[in-house]
């Protein structure tokens, strides 16, 4: 079964299958294990928490004055020469990058790492007008070529070891197979170089996008981004709306906590400031730069102020590197672009409930991606407030609200309710389940499945206490 | 983010908040935990009324029913002295939920007054009765699992260990991925039956590997999830909640 078939609403499934498939569970745990550490250690001598607060504020600040600072942000950008165009939904960002390609007659796009591209399957997109998108990240480059998606928003073939990739590249390429990762690489370059002199078009994603300057800040390792932006004609950038930020001054601090939550680097190979399509002077640089700002639901999540929290993610993935789900099933069980806790919330408001209500319970709410998130979304708080709109009992106008609901169930929390408030009921109904303690049945799956069921005491703990204050 | 609490000196007396899942059972855990609050020479008082915290509603998306439970038990801890809840999860739902569930309503005076005065049990005995133990057990490697409500959301992730530190026979053994969650999560592990499976197998296998010979934790549906899987493998490690743990062998 190919991975481009997973859906959301087979999470079970999925996850079944990937628990039972020990490589891809020892190539994760064994990647986020390295990453865990190396993220800690890149934040030794700083004031973790003061930067995550400065982040949180920056980002904060930034979607407090959204509409304004999109519209300072389209001036600016014209200024610097930049074309902006707007698309409301993923076909129209789609229609808009495939007309820009047709106009300059494009055949081949080469492309940067874009997690809002995958988003809006552009490279389908692309390829039904005809024209051919190579992915020119290492791991995009290598998800592509196995005719897969990325599970990963920063990795995207973590979930691949180097046989595997030394196999795919074998049968894909003619490459020689060998266990040395470094060689792999190489050859991968060698593959890309010319594309990159030949693409007609090159698109990239955005990391932030500077209001005040008109300045779109790419942030990356391998040299790809710089080439992609700088040796084509045509430069594309995509990015959501909620990239922006007001100044420049706020970028270091977010590109501090970026390079250290993502990958536990203190700086990456490269960092990319772009500010206009070529000059006449510059050795280089493209003819057109063009930006797509994507909406796709993102207005909706702002219009509720909780949800809108989620617009401050800077798209490290930490939340996945720390995530026990994630850390075992993988990225592509959730059937989703953004896997992990942060997709669990994203993705609802942009498919809606229907298809995903099996996200926000895929958690033990255990705290661990909040706790890591460099600029504080509370994951954990707005997955509960996803389950209570799931179910039925919330007030958002998220779509797919209530699909999750069962009357069975949504009774049972009524009664529990109930007895609870009810103090004499609720000793009745203990009563009950220590009278029936041994009725308990011996398999009572799932939990049953690896541990012992759990058995009521003969008397409870009131009952005890009372026992002991009469003796 | 946790804030900093400022602890109070060792009052005269105390609510106990016994918790469903003690009541129902582990109530041992819950009698041990009295034992120790009474030797330090507190009074422990019980409210009859109590029944649950209202976090299994809570986490399951019943969000007006989990209000429900929580007014009610408001109610029950007029006099204000301290409210000692032996388990992470429940008093971070007390402490940390309950000011969020009753903010704007007319209980939100009433939700932040139980709040303030929430305290875990281990971070109680160490912070406020500033207790000293004296070992009586025998020699014994033992792993803490600090639940993932006392750490994270109750900024609580030395005052287990800090205890058991106190204990003379006992070592405390480091378990890879010690702040891992155990895979319990409430209605997690059923909804989630496979994840959490493996979940708690990685758990198992971690203090297994660290050569414990008995596991500790502050709560007892990690205890009844951690334990159970180690009682269905039939192994040697035996789980307990760490009130019996501390009272059995400090008395």
């Amino acid at each position: 079964m190919s991975v481009k078939t997973f859906t959301p609403a087979a999470f079970h499934h999925q996850s079944a299958q990937a628990l039972s498939n020990p490589q891809l569970r020892h190539n994760f745990r064994g990647a986020m294990d390295g990453l865990m550490a190396k993220r800690l250690g890149s934040f030794d001598s700083w004031d973790i928490e003061a930067l995550r607060d400065l982040g949180q504020g920056i980002r904060q600040k930034a979607l407090r004055h959204l509409p304004d600072l999109l519209e300072q942000l389209e001036a600016s950008c014209q200024r610097n020469g930049i074309t902006v165009h707007w698309a409301e939904s993923a076909d129209d960002a789609g229609r808009v990058i495939t007309e820009l390609c047709k106009a300059r007659g494009a055949q081949s796009v080469i492309k940067g790492k874009s997690m809002v591209s995958e988003e809006v399957e552009l490279n389908a997109r692309l390829a039904e007008a005809g024209i051919e998108a190579l992915e020119s990240d290492l791991g995009e480059y290598i998800v592509q070529m196995a005719d897969e998606t990325p599970s990963h928003i920063i990795m995207p073939a973590i979930h691949k070891n180097t046989a595997d990739i030394s196999t795919l590249m074998h049968q894909r390429t003619g490459t020689r197979e060998t266990n040395d990762a470094e060689e792999l690489t190489h050859a991968a370059r060698a593959q890309l170089r010319d594309r990159f002199q030949t693409a007609d078009v090159g698109i990239s994603g955005v990391n932030f996008a500077v209001a005040e300057t008109g300045t779109l800040c790419l942030v990356e390792n391998e040299g790809n981004g710089r080439l992609t932006t700088t040796v084509p004609p045509v430069h594309i950038a995509i990015t959501g709306i909620e990239k922006v930020v007001a100044e420049f001054k706020d970028v270091p601090p977010l590109y501090a906590l970026l390079t250290r939550s993502a990958i536990g680097q203190n700086v990456t190979t490269y960092f990319n400031m772009i500010s206009g399509p070529w000059r006449g002077q510059e050795v280089d640089g493209p003819e057109e730069v063009h930006l797509v700002l994507v909406d796709n639901g993102r207005s909706r999540m702002y219009q509720d102020e909780e949800y809108a929290e989620t617009l401050q993610c800077i798209r490290c993935g930490a939340c996945m590197n720390h995530c026990p789900v994630y850390t075992r099933v993988g990225g592509h069980t959730y059937g989703t672009t953004y896997p992990g806790p942060i997709g669990k919330i994203l993705m609802p408001h942009l498919l809606g409930l229907n298809t995903t209500k099996n996200l926000p319970t895929a958690s033990s709410l255990c705290g661990a991606c909040g706790e890591v998130c460099p600029v504080r979304i509370p994951i954990p708080k707005l997955l509960v407030r996803l389950r209570n709109e799931a179910v039925g009992e919330g007030k958002g106008n998220i779509e797919g609200a209530g699909s999750a609901r069962r009357p069975m169930e949504a009774m049972g929390w009524k009664l529990f309710s109930w007895l609870a408030r009810h103090p004499r009921c609720w000793r009745i109904g203990v009563r009950v389940v220590q009278a029936c303690r041994s009725a308990v049945p011996k398999r009572v799956a799932p939990w049953t499945d690896n541990r012992v069921r759990p058995t009521p005491a003969a008397t409870s703990l009131k009952q005890q206490l009372a026992q002991r204050r009469r003796s | 983010m946790s804030t900093v609490k400022l602890y109070p000196p060792k009052p005269e007396k105390v609510y106990f908040f016994g918790t469903c899942l003690i009541d129902v059972f582990y109530p041992g855990a819950g009698l041990d935990a009295v034992s120790l609050l009474e030797r330090e020479n507190i009074e422990v008082l019980f409210p009859d009324g109590q029944t649950c915290c209202g976090q299994p509603a809570f986490t399951s998306g019943y969000r007006a029913q989990a209000i429900d439970v929580a007014r009610h038990q408001l109610r029950l801890f007029d006099e204000p002295w301290p409210i000692i809840v032996p388990s992470g999860s429940c008093g971070g739902m007390m402490r940390r939920h309950y000011p969020e569930l009753f903010d704007g309503q007319p209980e939100e005076q009433a939700a932040k007054s139980v709040a303030e005065r929430i305290f875990e049990l281990t971070e109680f005995l160490v912070h406020v009765c500033h207790v000293r133990l004296k070992d009586h057990g025998p020699d014994e490697r033992v792993a803490m699992h600090t639940s993932c409500s006392a750490r994270r959301e109750m900024g609580l992730a030395d005052t287990g260990p800090a205890l058991l530190r106190q204990l003379s026979n006992v070592t405390l053994v480091e378990q890879a991925r010690a702040s891992e969650c155990c895979g319990f999560g409430g209605t997690f592990s059923v909804k989630h039956g496979k994840v959490s499976q493996a979940m708690v197998e990685d758990k198992c296998a971690a203090i297994e590997a660290a050569q414990a010979e008995h596991l500790v934790t502050s709560d007892c549906g990690c205890l009844m999830n951690i334990d159970g899987h180690f009682k269905y493998r039939k192994a040697k490690v035996h789980g307990e909640h760490i009130a019996s743990y501390l009272w059995r062998r400090s008395s």
